[in-house]
């Protein structure tokens, strides 16, 4: 009986890690008011990223394969936002188009790597029959530093401006276009270290569409979660959870594949429709999604 | 002598005035909104600038700020020609800004808006509530460090923003109709600010529409008109009166506009028993709150922000809940807002820009906001926008908005434009009772006259208004009776040639009306 939860804690931290990390990445940069729907696309060029690195060879430093991924993530990002804070181009169309560029360019550019196996992986911790990746005590921690970092710093109050009034924030000589930036910046490398877990802890060798569906995911449970960093935590628990369940269901029963694979999609409207019927909705940062445009009345 | 004396000398002596505009120009389409502007400001000084609705005062400031860049001309300061790129600049440069509209993060305490921008990294909203209650307790100017803007009234915020000016300490303040919301007390509170900055050096920019406040506390007076400069006097020697023409081009009626009022035989149009209300904060906002608003009248309902006025308002115009009785013309006034709208309730309310208008819509869809669905605005399930644009030409023209045309969303309209808007629209009907919250709040003296007129023109047709303000000489001008809220009762009311601004501004800050003359004969319903 023990075991059964122990595995399903196990299991569903380990799913609930990449959720939790790309989660993180989006509220930074939605907390400073831009969206990113590409969140998709960036973890899967980070997942390449560190896979490219780690599989090397056999004494690849994996540190610099986790580097390698948030900086590919923070470097597709950098296209969202020149296109959005500098362009002031719509914010839901540059993010889709970041997830088909990510998920594409990591499809193409992974082929040769495909089924490759890794010379070593980041080694779980174990303690018992209860094993944890150091990605997932990592992302914990982060999300207690970023809910701190939010509400008790003044860069944190900074960038919380910027995304409730960014016209209240720039009149106090705060850089606003910067700030977004840098969010954006920090979200993307966020969202490249999800994928970095991917490739070098979940997964033990190549795959294509490495990320199935988490970044979209990931990109609900920022509302459902009411853009708060610790609530992420149990957000990303619960939802890594229901995709245990669905790889247990996987195994023993006559539902065909297919419908298990659309299971992200249908997750990310079981998230919404949650985050609806608890009205998160109204916790949104106040300019979400809009370009700041100095000296528009 | 005083120190604006030593001003003028200083500058003949050779020293450069603090600042300096010279030759601003700035056109948005359709509107040159300031025409090749000068102006100086010396150190130690408070320049008022004037100037009618539109006439292009936010505008120069925000350049002077780094919110515009000009088209053409040239900012110096200590004779240092300098470019201001961005508020940072500004504020790099030691300028700062009490903007006309609230420039908060409404989800934010107090405390942190005013933390944003300040020094330290660590929890900088605590290192800053010490500050911002010793600067309160000092000038008179409360504000709660702790409490959500979202929470607070239009008087608070601007207080909020006031602190946060003071916290800045800049050189060159610029104060943008700071006290169009404020009480009277507070109102000297800042001027009291004002008067210690002046001495230490500093040069104040104040843009007020109330001429009494400009004469007591600016050295000289420049006035905008249409965006150019017409004018400029030293405040010594002038007189309301001088300063009206100057700005509006023809003399001003200031007298007490209210003669008779309805006598007792007339009617109760509105009739409240026992209104209670929860507020935002979860505390009670109204207890037992009971009057009667007779036909024709006009009721003042003075009190400082966040005593229930704005409740009350609320309550009457079906935007809050509440318990107690209401009647209005003998029927049970219960319902949505729209419904009572058609009932005849116009509601001019207190935030113009975001429960007033919809900014990015037109100023035409803007007037049709009550009635677009019906005719003559609409025919069958279709507007009839030829008709909705006829009507808005039509107000517009009535009540002189300036605006570059019907078709401008109203986001581009000065404030007091905006305010003209709402007043418009509300009145357009024949409404039996008109909630009147701060309904000149930001008009010049011209447009206020025609507001106080329209006003009194609908209670001698036998409508009846509620009117609530912070403006006691305007209360005093207009009102009938006079009531007085605080902590959520109702003092009053009481005849208005009974009580005084003096009077009235003890029982606003908690006197006890017994004390009071005129209390005897009002009584007081708590
Ligand atoms: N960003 C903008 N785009 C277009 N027109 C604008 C803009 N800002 C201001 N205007 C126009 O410029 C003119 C001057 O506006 P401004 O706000 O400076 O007036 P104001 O003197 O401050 O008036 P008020 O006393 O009503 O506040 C107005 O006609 C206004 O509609
Ligand atoms: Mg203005």
């Amino acid at each position: 009986m023990d075991n059964v939860v122990i595995e399903a804690l196990v299991r569903a931290l380990a799913v609930g890690t990449p959720l939790l990390l790309a989660c993180l990445g989006a509220i930074l940069n939605e907390r400073a008011g831009v969206v990113n729907l590409g969140v998709e696309g960036l973890m899967a060029v980070g997942a390449l990223a560190a896979f490219a690195v780690a599989a090397g060879s056999p004494d690849a430093n994996l540190w610099l394969a986790v580097g390698a991924a948030m900086l590919a993530g923070a470097a597709l990002a950098l296209l969202h936002a020149v296109a959005t804070v500098t362009l002031r181009a719509n914010q839901f169309v540059s993010g889709l188009a970041l997830a088909l560029i990510g998920t594409g360019a990591a499809g193409l550019l992974g082929k040769r790597f495909e089924g490759l196996p890794l010379f070593n992986k980041v080694a779980d911790w174990t303690l018992g029959s209860f094993t944890i990746s150091p990605f997932t005590v990592a992302a914990l921690l982060l999300a207690g530093a970023m809910a701190f970092w939010l509400g008790a710093t003044r860069s944190g109050l900074t960038l919380r401006s910027v995304g409730e009034n960014p016209a209240a924030a720039d009149v106090l000589g705060v850089n606003v276009g910067l700030t977004r930036v840098l969010a954006v910046l920090g979200g993307g490398a966020l969202a490249g270290m999800a994928g970095a877990f991917l490739a070098l802890s979940y997964r033990s060798s190549w795959a294509d569409n490495m990320t199935a569906g988490l970044g979209w995911i990931a990109v609900a449970l920022v509302i459902f979660v009411g853009w708060r960093p610790l609530r992420a935590i149990a957000g990303a628990l619960f939802f890594g959870f229901l995709y245990y369940l669905q790889f247990r269901l996987q195994g023993n029963s006559p539902i065909p594949t297919e419908v298990f694979s659309a299971m992200p999609f249908v997750l990310v409207l079981v998230v919404l429709a949650l985050a609806g019927m608890r009205g998160q909705a109204g916790n949104a940062p106040a300019a979400l999604g809009r370009a700041y445009v100095r000296g528009e009345r | 002598m005083t120190h604006s004396d030593l001003s003028g000398s200083a500058s003949a002596a050779g020293a450069p005035p603090a600042l300096r505009l010279r030759g601003i120009t700035k056109r948005f389409p359709g509107v040159v909104a300031n025409d090749s502007v000068d102006l100086t400001v010396h150190a130690g000084e408070v320049l008022a600038l004037l100037g009618e609705n539109g006439a292009g005062k936010s505008t120069l400031i925000s350049i002077l700020y780094g919110l515009y860049q000009p088209d053409e001309g040239a900012v110096e300061l200590d004779g240092r020609a300098v470019r201001i790129g961005s508020p940072a600049q500004a504020l790099r440069l030691g300028i700062g800004l009490v903007p006309q509209h609230p420039l908060l993060v409404s989800r934010h305490s107090v405390a942190e808006n005013l933390a944003l921008g300040g020094a330290g990294g660590l929890f900088p909203a605590r290192r800053v509530a010490g500050r911002v209650r010793e600067l309160s307790a000092r000038y008179g100017l409360e504000v709660d460090p702790d409490s959500r803007v979202a929470d607070l009234s239009p008087g608070e915020k601007q207080r909020v923003e006031i602190v946060r000016a003071l916290l800045g300490g800049a050189r060159v303040l610029i104060l943008d109709e700071p006290t169009s919301v404020l009480t009277p007390q507070e109102a000297d509170g800042l001027f009291r600010v004002m008067r210690e900055l002046k001495a230490d050096g500093r040069s104040l920019i104040f843009i007020s529409h109330k001429l009494d406040e400009v004469l007591a506390v600016a050295d000289r007076v420049t006035v905008l008109r249409r965006g150019k400069v017409v004018g400029g006097v030293p405040t010594l020697g002038a007189t309301r009166e001088s300063l009206a023409e100057l700005m509006v081009g023809r003399s001003v009626d200031f007298t007490r506009k209210r003669a008779g009022g309805p006598g007792a035989e007339a009617g109760a149009l509105l009739s409240v028993q026992d209104l209670s209300a929860q507020g935002s904060r979860g505390l009670p906002a109204l207890r037992g709150v009971s009057f009667e608003l007779r036909r024709g009248e006009v009721l003042g309902v003075a009190g400082i922000a966040g005593n229930g006025q704005s409740e009350l308002v609320e309550v009457l115009a079906g935007l809050h809940e509440a318990t107690g009785t209401v009647t209005l013309d003998g029927q049970p006034l219960s319902g949505d807002a729209a419904g009572r709208f058609r009932a005849g309730v116009a509601h001019i309310p207190e935030d113009r820009i975001h429960s007033g208008t919809v900014p990015t819509m037109t100023v035409a869809e803007n007037l049709a906001l009550r009635d677009f669905g019906r005719a003559p605005l609409a025919r069958g399930l279709a507007r009839d926008l030829g008709a909705t644009d006829d009507r808005a030409r039509r107000e517009v023209e009535a009540y002189s908005v300036a605006t570059p045309g019907i078709h401008t969303p109203t986001r581009l309209l000065s404030g007091g434009n905006i305010q003209k808007l709402i007043l418009a629209r509300e009145l357009a009907g024949q409404p039996k009772l008109i909630l009147a919250v701060h309904p000149t709040y930001g008009l010049d003296i011209g447009a206020t006259d025609q507001v106080h007129r329209v006003l009194l023109d609908r209670t001698a047709q036998g409508a009846g208004v509620l009117l609530v303000s912070e403006d006691l000489d305007e209360l005093l001008s207009l009102s009938d009776r006079v009531a007085v809220m605080v902590g959520g009762s109702l003092l009053g009311p009481f005849p208005a040639d009974e009580v005084t601004r003096e009077s009235l501004g003890l029982l606003m800050g908690g006197a006890h009306p017994h004390s009071l003359p005129g209390a005897a004969q009002g009584g007081v319903v708590a």
